[in-house]
């Protein structure tokens, strides 16, 4: 295991990723030699069609799912070389997640649902949810710690599951179409919270997205098609970007 | 600055804050959680409350045996299976019997049917119970009108208050009512409560020599002798001593009853009848509790998924499972076994139906609630152990 920096600051290094699902005797090819360097410290978009392979790579690099074939690295880690349990392990203390469905537990405050994090890392519940309240309010959702997700908007909902993302201060965080689910007031607000409380030194923010509009917070633009990266078009270099923030 | 914590106690609240997530998840739905607990409920109220009519049943069969109070031991003919299946001996029999060393003592007990008939010319089958004259050993404890010592009167008998209440009903209670016996008076002394019989027929204690005399008339009439064993002796060791001796069959109370027991269930269809209903109660109960159960995972899948990504392994999501299918087998047989016992309470007193709870039944149901919320939470386990985390991501 090495640190991130080791890698040249590089946060993510894929190397000719390949992923196949097979469905009956019909092979599916998702990945098709897959290269891609995130820094640290970035927000990296990833675009393209539907069906180009963008879910299938964020979920390879969140340690989900395992590639076919290539190398991963993520934040130092050998992910291709890691057994079922260190990869849970990997995910509960490395890497954050924002779901396009928000996917919070309907009977859980917002407070509580913010916690989870916290709690899956076997913090007393108490400590977790006052840690999350902390971030709750930086996300200005002061007035509805206690409100559950049905009491809330599309967009509040959001910022909770963004909270939820960063409660627990991971080093990769792994957003899945955050703004599809909202209207563009709210998409707008989710990436300024993003780009402002997320994006920091030292970690590194990966955003598959179909959503043009939210293209000038991305530090770096990466373009896939039929499973295959076409191009990474650099926006911004890290300092400029986090100095912009 | 609150001290490093170690690994044990990290799995400890990792474990504490994923079971109360689990109890979250599960409440939030309320509609859901009532009907898996529905499931367990019905299960549990149908096992308890048919087992415990079973058992009350199965205690009126050996109402006789358990209603007389001193003797340790019942001594009756070699081929006696139950308590109503009486084979008279020989008076000589009672003799032989205190001859055993290690008897301390031994009287004899009549048990029987008589037909009595009323003043209005109404005929009633009648069980007979005859105690030893002298000592009046087997006497009703629980009398609660008259005195036992009226049944030494000439033509005295006690009745149990079921009895009477079958034979004159709506009459309040009198001694002095006078019926007819094998063409013999025999006047009301007394009134008891007494162990309900199997056949619900009235109870009528007397003494042996007018037990005989109500009786129809046989060459020999004596049904049981009721012996002691000597201090310090086994009842067990002098059981055995008198079988040795007189070849009569000779039990201790405990052994006696649960002869009688045996002989019903294995002899009668009654714990097949019961035992079919208690195993649909298991069934529906399964099935009402296992389907919602399973309908509650499916909702919460995209959950147990997202929890999954975010880094909970496998093990505890199975802790979670199991957790929420013990809560609600916890709930569900609380409140189940409850309402079987109110049911037992209420009726009581008031109804024919035999209703006897033993800690067994609530043993029994326990089990029975726990392999139906493990077999409800094995599709859920199954379902959620194979579940993709990377399916979050799939819109």
């Amino acid at each position: 295991m090495t640190d991130a920096h080791s890698d040249g600051g590089l946060a993510v290094r894929t190397r000719e990723v390949t992923k196949e699902f097979l469905a009956g005797e019909t092979v599916t090819r998702a990945l098709r030699g897959v290269n891609l360097d995130v820094p640290s410290g970035e927000m990296m978009l990833l675009v393209g069609p539907s069906g180009c392979g963008k879910t299938t790579l964020v979920s390879i690099l969140a340690a989900t799912l395992e590639p076919s074939a290539g190398s991963v690295s993520v934040l130092g880690h050998d992910l291709v070389a890691m057994t079922g349990g260190r990869r849970v392990r990997f995910r509960r203390e490395n890497v954050g997640f924002v779901f396009q469905s928000f996917n919070l537990l309907p009977a859980l405050t917002a407070a509580e649902n913010a916690a989870v994090p916290l709690l899956i890392a076997g913090q007393r519940r108490s400590r977790a949810i006052a840690a999350a309240c902390g971030m709750l309010e930086q996300l200005g959702l002061a007035d509805k710690l206690a409100s559950r997700p049905d009491e809330l908007s599309g967009g509040q909902q959001q910022r909770v599951a963004i909270a939820r993302a960063l409660v627990h201060d991971p080093r990769m965080l792994v957003c899945d179409e955050p703004t599809s689910a909202l209207d563009a007031e709210n998409g707008r607000l989710t990436m300024e919270l993003i780009s402002r409380i997320a994006v920091q030194p030292g970690r590194a923010v990966i955003v598959v997205t179909h959503d043009e509009r939210i293209y000038e917070f991305a530090d770096s633009i990466a373009t896939m098609e039929d499973g295959r990266i076409l191009s990474v078009e650099r926006r911004r270099g890290v300092a400029e970007g986090l100095a912009n923030r | 600055m609150p001290a490093p914590r170690g690994p044990g106690a990290i799995k400890a609240g990792r474990l504490a804050g994923m079971l109360w997530l689990a109890w979250k998840m599960l409440v939030g739905n309320r509609v859901k959680y009532l009907g898996i607990v529905f499931g367990v409920v019905f299960a549990a109220v149908l096992i308890a409350q048919q087992s415990s009519i079973f058992c009350g049943i199965l205690r009126l069969t050996v109402g006789q045996v358990l209603d007389v109070e001193g003797p340790a031991i019942w001594v009756m003919d070699d081929n006696v299976e139950f308590v109503d299946d009486v084979k008279p001996m020989p008076d000589t029999d009672l003799f032989r019997v205190k001859g055993v060393p290690g008897v301390n003592w031994a009287v004899r007990f009549y048990k029987g049917q008589g037909r009595a008939r009323l003043s209005e010319g109404d005929y009633h089958q009648m069980i007979l119970l005859g105690l030893d004259d002298a000592t009046l050993v087997g006497a009703p404890r629980r009398m609660f009108m008259g005195s036992l010592a009226d049944l030494r009167k000439p033509d005295a008998v006690v009745m149990d208050d079921a009895g009477y209440r079958k034979i004159w009903p709506g009459e309040p209670y009198r001694l002095g009512q006078v019926f007819e016996m094998n063409d013999r008076r025999a006047v009301l002394v007394g009134l008891t409560k007494a162990s309900r019989s199997f056949t619900s027929f009235p109870i009528i204690y007397t003494r042996y020599s007018q037990a005989v005399a109500f009786a129809p008339r046989e060459r020999k009439v004596l049904s049981f002798i009721l012996a002691d064993p000597a201090a310090g002796l086994p009842a067990e060791e002098v059981c055995r001593r008198i079988a040795a001796r007189t070849n009569l069959a000779a039990y201790t109370k405990e052994q006696f009853i649960w002869k009688t027991i045996s002989y019903y269930l294995r002899r009668t269809g009654i714990p097949v009848n019961f035992g079919i209903t208690v195993f649909l109660g298991f069934l529906v109960g399964t099935a009402i509790a296992g389907q919602t159960f399973y309908l509650f995972t499916i909702e919460n899948l995209r959950q147990f998924a997202a929890l999954k990504a975010m880094g909970t392994s496998n093990g505890t999501i199975l802790l979670m499972v199991l957790s929420q299918a013990v809560q609600v087998g916890v709930v569900g047989y609380g409140i189940g076994v409850g309402l079987a016992a109110v049911f037992g309470w209420a009726i009581t007193g008031h109804s024919r139906l035999a209703f006897f709870m033993p800690w067994q039944v609530p043993a029994l149901t326990a089990a029975a609630v726990l392999l139906i919320v493990f077999l409800a939470s094995l599709l859920s386990i199954r379902r959620v152990l194979v579940l993709d985390p990377a399916v979050v991501f799939r819109g």
